[in-house]
């Protein structure tokens, strides 16, 4: 069967998607967001991948392993946590200050971004791996 | 002029009945799928309306989330029907 209508509005409408789960991944701390949701919306757009080709494909497209990500998640969130006990602070004391960065000058960054980091790749890889175990088996 | 927006807010869910009626009478199952899909749209447009009786902007996401959701929601149905699978294993059948 020809589906050249579903992939090519596929190959369209991921990047969109993606660049709205990013959106609402750094939106997080000023307005409705955060890493929950910004997960499930990356999940989706991989999700609409699944649709259009197949595991295979998508797994050559996007050579992830999704149990790793929920790993590397988890360090994530572990870490930001132990970053306070190194500095003699109770442990998931956050910091936040200026920085200069070289291109985009002066931003104000804050390590509860990095706890979200870490809550985004969780989401993404259990919504993941649940979705392509289920379709895998026969 | 607020009158005018709690009247298109009940055009809206007069609509959403009537693709319920479709939802629930609809004959094939792509009836069903079809009045799905736009009860979804109604929806997103129902949340900007209510974003601007609201007077907030917080709402906005919604709207797009619930335009990607419902074209998921309907392309996965879809090839559910076509296909018999929702995702395939490999691309050689």
């Amino acid at each position: 069967m020809n589906e050249l209508i579903l992939r090519t509005v596929t190959a369209v409408v991921t990047f969109i998607i993606i660049l709205f789960g990013i959106q609402l991944f750094f939106a997080g701390h000023y307005y409705p967001g955060g890493g929950f949701i910004a997960g499930l919306v990356t999940a989706g757009a991989l999700v609409l991948l699944l649709l259009a080709f197949d595991i295979q494909t998508v797994k050559t497209m996007v050579p992830v392993n999704y149990r790793m990500l929920i790993g590397v998640g988890l360090l994530f969130a572990l870490g930001t946590g132990l970053g306070g006990v190194v500095f003699d602070v109770p442990f998931l004391t956050h910091a936040h200050g200026h920085v200069m960065l070289p291109v985009l000058g002066d931003v104000s960054l804050h390590t509860a971004v990095l706890f979200d980091l870490g809550v985004y790749l969780v989401v993404v890889g259990v919504t993941m791996t649940i979705i392509e175990t289920i379709g895998e088996e026969e | 002029m607020t009158m005018m927006f709690y009247v298109a807010l009940a055009l809206l869910a007069l609509a959403i009945l009537c693709f319920l009626y479709r939802v629930v009478k609809g004959p094939t199952v792509a009836d069903r799928v079809i009045a799905l899909d736009a009860i979804g749209i109604c929806l997103a447009g129902m949340v900007a309306v209510l974003s601007i009786v609201l007077e907030t902007s917080v709402f906005l996401e919604i709207i797009l989330l619930i335009g990607i959701l419902a074209f998921l929601g309907t392309a996965a149905f879809a090839k559910f029907l076509q296909k018999g699978v929702v995702i395939e294993r490999d691309g050689n059948h």
